[in-house]
């Protein structure tokens, strides 16, 4: 029946085999961690994972909902696995485990094992209601759990989720989303039960009930049924009924222990795969993490718990027995449908002699709960409703056993003008944890900037606090802040040695003085005489604001020479030539003079990654020749030379395409000709896609832009390169005027603003507020800046010129295009091809007596 | 390396000072030795003279590089992988163990020259 593959790569290599069931989150941790230590090179990794997709981020699974698909929420970097060599078995469950022979069996094969981990996460709890199996019955866990409620919701009115926990009122708010009027059961007379108290859980319900989704709370579902106006009928055990079209059961989570049931594992007494302090299950050779795994008669719901477990089985895989996992902080701060709900600790103040704080204001909706110690001196728990920003501080008194000041209330009093009692985090010890999802303590983040951090993008590239559920983000970066100010650090931000400015003081300052020239700034804000940093971009802020051409006695020292020649030089000192073909659009007749430029010069011509061409191997004397012709055949510089608009990538749309739902072609070349030639702090691109199967790639790009019926969905920072980033959604069905205003706001305050070299995605991940932030300054205009934005642009597109143009016209400027400027020959003896594959190309490994 | 042997001690006139370009290089061919010529007005000396091909990579570029300052040093950065070498004596900064080939030189009557026989050669270790 079964195909024996054993992946017998020992004897060969003498690595250990090591087994991970479960490709979820805290699989996926393991598997980073492990590579991340020093045994990695020990283990041959293979990974067997039920779910068709990689390991993706289960905690923002609503995202889901809002983007077309799921790239986004995918963890670590897209070649993870094949550049560690790890066999990632997708869709292919492990069904038995023989501890015997130490194999891992599937319905592809068998496959041995040394070491063997467990992370085979929950599965949704569904009550043993008669009537469950019917379709439109699901359950909220997995994308394909995602797609099936998306496809259910199609022609549905009423959606109803069974359970009011955290993740049933999450699932609630989805249904919301897909136009559903969402009613939510809870069996329990509240909401949130196990987080909440009851006056809390009635605050929230008002909270939820006034956005719309209706709670019914005591309830118990006792059987469903088909439905006489709707697809189906609850039935509850009060003999009132419910008609739905669908159902989603949020009631809880349970271990999937099967395999290790199966194998005769110990299990909790209820259930879930016992494991030790080092997350070792009853057989010495295999590990449990995660929400499979039972400690101390307790299961971890929560993804930071699993990640310090794979942490510890990572350790002791290194030989370190000292990592012990000794338990988890469950308490928890999210928003449900817009409103703030925060549970710390014991907050339901079960601990005898639990003393308890209590701040309700019923007209904002606010509720507050303290539980502290019966000597008033520490705090046990917290419950906030309403207003989270008091969550940081409460729950750092909890962890860390602060105690508290002497009248605790005024912890959760509101703040009067100017007096907010927030912890200073200047008093938290340096154990305490910030991050628990990478255990990143404040000593960790201290020490990080020993070694020069100074930003929140070098605290997450060097620690990785706030790169998990994000929730510690704020705290993080107040104690970055407050480091900073202590270190009397007045962060050196400037740009060289020679101006103690960033680029964007710079831009300022040239903008405001109306500064033209490098020397002229350089004289007043500068030192020195310059070099190969500030020279560049300077000049890149001067061509920004006053698009002047590059060749202008003033600017012609300052560019590295790409910009100077206005062609990229290549590994032989030769240079490129890439017209502008806006949106991938070309006449044949265009192809033609192309072709016969490229012929009459001996260029080697490619089609490039960004839907044009490219003519390599020109010397200097020849750009001016081949531009004069190109030029009088039509075309204008592309630009491959600058920190500015590179291409506008386009599909056909609805010109040809039977799906196109808009004409991407036009809006991509009207993209095209509006941006090209403007300065930027790092090359710019966008695309533009013609129905949502998006055939162009707008998502991989700084701007991207997605028909859709109504109009274009606006994506904004994203990039292919050396770190991809997914352009994230900004603004959906604008028309025409709406997407340039857009668009024009964006890069302008982009030029504005970014640091030198830093692409889109980096700036915006930079910028306090991201993503939201950025929406607000352009759709709300909430610096008001709007209009000066535009009109900046607009100067840059009346003022474009294209620069080859102006160069080939003015002698003066093509003497700047000599090889030699006493001989009036280009050696082209001196520069060694040779040919392949019909077209010349550099000749490979020269000696260097073939060079001179 | 082939050593470029040359004796005589005569100023070669390369090119006219209007062939510079202020604050940044051009190129000359020098008998068969391809020579990056700099200009910095405003700076003691103005004038430097330094190979324009590239150790690293061979190619032809020096004179097309950014022109950097650093405590009062100069060099040119190399526009192909960014190596500094300095005006002054060729020394690349990143890189002890390279150092290209300078000559003196100077602008006599509108004419750049250059003195081929006061050049200090080219080493590289390996
Ligand atoms: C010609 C081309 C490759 C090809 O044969 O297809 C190319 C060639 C070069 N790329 Fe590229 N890139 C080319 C498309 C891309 C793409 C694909 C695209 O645009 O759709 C990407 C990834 C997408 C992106 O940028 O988001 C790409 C990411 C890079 C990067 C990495 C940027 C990053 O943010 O990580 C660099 C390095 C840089 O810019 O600092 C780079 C730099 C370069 C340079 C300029 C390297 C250099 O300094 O010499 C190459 C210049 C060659 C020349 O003379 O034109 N090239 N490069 C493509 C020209 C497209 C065009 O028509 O303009
Ligand atoms: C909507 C939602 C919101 C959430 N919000 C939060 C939050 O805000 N904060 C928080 O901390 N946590 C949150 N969680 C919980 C968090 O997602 C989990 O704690 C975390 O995913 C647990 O990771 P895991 O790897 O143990 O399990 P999982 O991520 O469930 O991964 C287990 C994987 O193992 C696979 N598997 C199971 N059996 C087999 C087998 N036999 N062979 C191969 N593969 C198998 C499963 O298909 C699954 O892919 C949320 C969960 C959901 C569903
Ligand atoms: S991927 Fe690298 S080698 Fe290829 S074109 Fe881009 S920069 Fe050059
Ligand atoms: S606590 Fe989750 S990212 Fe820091």
């Amino acid at each position: 029946m079964f195909q024996q593959v054993i992946t017998g790569l020992r004897g060969h290599n003498m690595k250990k085999q090591l087994v991970v069931i479960g490709n979820g989150m805290v699989g996926h941790h393991f598997v980073e961690q492990l590579m991340a230590s020093s045994v990695a090179d020990e283990y041959q990794v293979s990974v067997f994972a039920e779910e068709p997709c990689r390991a993706y981020d289960r905690v923002h699974l609503s995202e889901y909902f809002d983007h077309p698909d799921a790239t986004h929420l995918q963890l670590g970097e897209p070649d993870f696995y094949t550049r560690h060599s790890i066999a990632l078995h997708l869709a292919e469950p492990v069904i038995r485990l023989d501890r015997d022979r130490r194999r891992v069996i599937t319905a592809q094969g068998e496959y041995a094992y040394d070491a063997l981990v467990l992370a085979t996460g929950s599965y949704p709890f569904v009550p043993p209601i008669p009537g469950r199996e019917q379709p439109h019955c699901l359950v909220y866990r997995t994308l394909e759990d995602l797609d099936a409620i998306r496809e259910s919701a199609q022609g549905a009115q009423r959606g109803v989720v069974v359970g009011g926990g955290l993740l049933g009122l999450e699932a609630a708010h989805a249904l919301t989303k897909l136009g559903l009027e969402a009613h939510v059961v809870e069996f329990a007379p509240r909401l949130m039960p196990v987080q909440l108290d009851t006056q809390a859980g009635e605050l929230l319900r008002r909270k939820i009930e006034a956005l719309g989704v209706q709670v019914h709370t005591d309830k118990a579902t006792q059987a469903i049924v088909s439905g006489d106006t709707q697809r189906l009928k609850m039935c509850f055990s009060d003999e009132s009924y419910l008609e739905t079209d669908l159902i989603v059961f949020s009631a809880g989570i349970r271990p999937q222990d099967r395999l290790a049931a199966e194998a005769g594992l110990v299990l909790g007494e209820r259930g879930g795969i016992q494991i030790d302090s080092q997350c070792r299950t009853s057989d010495p050779s295999i590990y449990a993490i995660g929400e499979c795994a039972i400690w101390n008669q307790q299961q971890f719901g929560l993804v930071a718990p699993g990640y310090t477990m794979a942490r510890v089985a990572v350790a002791h895989l290194s030989g370190d027995v000292g990592t012990r996992f000794s338990g988890a902080d469950m308490s928890t701060k999210l928003k449900l449908l817009g409103v703030d709900v925060g549970s710390i600790g014991d907050a339901q103040g079960l601990t005898p002699g639990a003393l308890n704080y209590r701040y309700a204001d019923e007209l904002s909706g606010v509720y507050r709960r303290l539980v502290v110690s019966a000597d008033g001196q520490h705090l046990l728990g917290a419950i906030l409703i309403g207003d989270n920003s008091y969550y940081d501080t409460l729950l750092q008194y909890a962890l860390n056993a602060i105690v508290l000041p002497e009248y605790p209330e005024t912890l959760i009093l509101p703040a009067v003008a100017g007096a907010e009692p927030v912890l200073g985090v200047a008093s938290l010890p340096q154990e305490a944890t910030l991050c628990s999802c990478h255990n990143v303590t404040k000593g960790d983040i201290c020490e990080a900037m020993n070694d020069g951090a100074v930003s929140m993008a070098d605290l997450k590239q060097m620690t990785r606090a706030a790169t998990g559920c994000g929730g510690c983000s704020a705290m993080v970066k107040n104690v970055l802040d407050a480091e900073l100010e202590k270190r009397g650090v007045q962060v050196d931000k400037s740009i060289c040695e020679h101006f103690a400015y960033t680029r964007q003081e710079l831009f300022h300052l040239i903008r405001v003085e109306e500064i033209h020239s490098f020397a002229d700034l350089l004289q007043r804000y500068g030192k020195g005489g310059g070099c190969e940093v500030c020279k560049p971009a300077v000049a890149s802020i001067l061509a920004s604001v006053w698009n002047e051409h590059v060749h202008e006695p003033a600017h012609v020292a300052l560019q590295d020479t790409n910009d100077t020649f206005m062609a990229n030089m290549q590994k032989n000192g030769t240079y490129s030539v890439v017209p502008r073909i806006p949106g991938g659009e070309i006449t044949p007749q265009m192809l033609i003079s192309l072709g016969e430029v490229g012929r009459k010069y001996d260029l080697y011509t490619k089609i490039t990654g960004g839907q044009r061409i490219d003519l390599f191997g020109a010397t200097l004397d020849e750009l001016p020749l081949i531009w004069e012709e190109l030029i009088a055949a039509g075309f204008e510089t592309g630009h491959a030379y600058g920190k500015s608009l590179r291409t506008v990538k386009s599909c056909i749309g609805d010109t040809w395409c039977r799906y196109g739902v808009q004409d991407s072609m036009s809006m991509a070349i009207r993209l095209e000709n509006r941006y090209k030639g403007l300065r930027t702090p790092h090359k710019v691109k966008m695309a533009v896609s013609g129905c949502t199967r998006e055939c162009a790639e707008a998502q991989s790009k700084d701007v991207g832009v997605i028909a859709t019926e109504k109009g274009w969905n606006l994506y904004v920072c994203g990039n292919g390169g050396m770190k991809p980033r997914h352009a994230d959604l900004f603004a959906t069905d604008l028309d025409d005027e709406t997407l340039i205003r857009y668009i024009d706001r964006l890069l302008m305050f982009y030029v504005y603003t970014a640091d030198r070299l830093q692409r889109t995605s980096v700036w915006m991940e930079n910028l306090e507020g991201g993503l939201s932030y950025l929406q607000a300054v352009v759709m709300n205009d909430s610096l008001g800046l709007a209009e000066e934005l535009e009109a900046r642009m607009q100067h840059v597109v009346d003022s474009y010129q294209c620069e080859w143009k102006t160069a080939v016209e003015d002698p003066q400027k093509r003497k700047r295009f000599r090889s030699y400027v006493n001989a009036s020959e280009p050696r082209r003896a001196r520069i060694q091809l040779i040919e392949e594959r019909g077209q010349r190309i550099p000749a490979r490994n020269l000696t260097e007596e073939e060079v001179a | 390396m082939n050593a470029v042997i040359n004796l005589k001690s005569s100023w070669l006139p390369v090119c006219r000072t209007e062939d510079l370009v202020a604050g940044s290089g051009v190129a000359v061919l020098v008998e068969t030795q391809p020579v990056a010529l700099f200009w910095l007005p405003d700076q003691q000396p103005a004038y430097y003279a330094v190979s324009h091909r590239d150790p690293f990579s061979g190619a032809e570029v020096l004179a097309h590089g950014l022109l950097c300052e650093s405590d009062g040093q100069w060099s040119v950065a190399s526009p192909l992988y960014k190596q500094h070498f300095s005006l002054a004596d060729g020394q690349c900064l990143e890189d002890p163990n390279m150092r290209i080939r300078c000559w003196p030189v100077r602008e006599q009557a509108g004419w750049i020259e250059i003195d081929l026989s006061g050049q200090q050669t080219e080493s590289q270790v390996g």
